[in-house]
């Protein structure tokens, strides 16, 4: 029991350390959007991911409504339903309904991808010792980020502010290369939120919108071109 | 921000949030059937990243081209199949010698 919660806090360091520096720039940004170092601090500790995090600040500095916020977070975060989906398959039989619904607040990707990629059944102590440390590591960067983050120099912030989206082209270029399907929705999106961003109409649509937008019509367009079989969707991640 | 303004959003982001990951995980057992559905959940997160990243990662550091070789790297990095911490501590060194030779020429 304690060596299955110890195994997993371990399996998590690595999501940990990363999470920290992506984390960093994720307080020195949100400090940068007018929030307090303790209101980036309880975002992360509440939500517990990258992509929405960001989206989710970029609304409140737009001063964006609470349906456009909602919107952003059911559509950047729609894939962990079908982490979460995919993963109760690989549950040991000791993992209640009550549990599940504790553990159901800490599948992130990389989570996800740990104890899906077990070869075991994945147990509550294990499950709760994979999600402590990479929690950890997210809360103690955005509160560094965000006390320390303005004590660099601003060539160092420049450079820390890429840091999230070099994580992000690393988990979807990898299985451009396998997928000519991902591929085109990749670039299907990527052209469609440059036409957001840049187009004279396009342009005025707020950007938690164009981002719900682009990645709709882009894994719509996608879903309709090449449909995935079974083996495939298993192994999204 | 006030935290009387900012304790609405903090509550939404963290209530949908939390609903979408912890009620399937929860309640389903059974797998989706329609192959529309199953097809269109696969791509999101590829769709979501890849339309995140293009072209904010322009606009992030303080100049433009200073953007264009973080992505420029994190490519050619997660193209050789680099892990997470490498892609996006390198992406920021990208941003930081491009910034310091822009600054010096």
């Amino acid at each position: 029991m304690k060596g299955r919660f110890l195994s997993g806090m371990r399996d998590g360091i690595p999501i940990a350390l990363g999470y920290l520096s992506v984390s960093f720039t994720f307080g020195i940004k949100a400090v940068n959007d007018g929030l307090f170092w303790w209101e980036a601090l309880l975002i992360s500790m509440t939500n517990l991911t990258s992509a929405g995090q960001l989206a989710g600040i970029s609304v409140i500095a737009a001063g964006g409504s609470l349906v456009e916020i909602a919107m952003t977070q059911i559509i950047i975060n729609m894939r962990y339903a079908l982490m979460s989906l995919s993963l109760t398959q690989k549950l040991d039989k000791h993992f209640t309904k009550g549990k599940r619904w504790l553990a159901g607040f800490g599948i992130t990707d990389e989570i996800f991808a740990v104890a899906s990629g077990r070869l075991c059944d994945v147990t509550v102590s294990y499950m709760a010792g994979l999600i402590t440390t990479p929690f950890v590591g997210w809360s103690l960067g955005t509160a560094l980020g965000a006390l320390a983050g303005n004590v660099l120099p601003p060539s160092v912030q420049s450079a820390l502010s890429v840091a999230i989206y070099g994580m992000f082209v690393a988990i979807f270029v990898p299985p451009m290369k396998k997928h000519k399907s991902i591929f085109f929705v990749v670039m299907l999106g990527i052209a469609l939120s440059c036409c957001f961003k840049w187009l004279p109409l396009l342009g005025r649509v707020s950007s938690g919108f164009a981002i719900i937008i682009c990645t709709v019509i882009a894994a719509a367009v996608g879903a309709v071109v090449f449909p995935v079989d079974d083996a495939e969707s298993e192994g999204a991640a | 921000m006030s935290f009387e303004k900012f304790l609405p959003y903090l509550a939404v982001m963290a209530v949908v949030t939390y609903l979408i990951r912890a009620v399937p995980f929860a309640l389903f057992s059974k797998q989706i059937k329609s192959r529309f559905a199953k097809s269109f959940l696969y791509y999101v997160p590829y769709a979501v990243l890849a339309v995140m990243t293009v072209p904010e990662i322009f606009f992030s550091p303080d100049m433009i081209i200073a953007g264009v070789a973080a992505l420029a790297v994190a490519v050619l990095l997660a193209y050789k199949e680099r892990g997470l911490l490498t892609v996006a501590m390198c992406c920021s060194a990208a941003v930081f010698v491009t910034e310091l030779i822009a600054k010096h020429i």
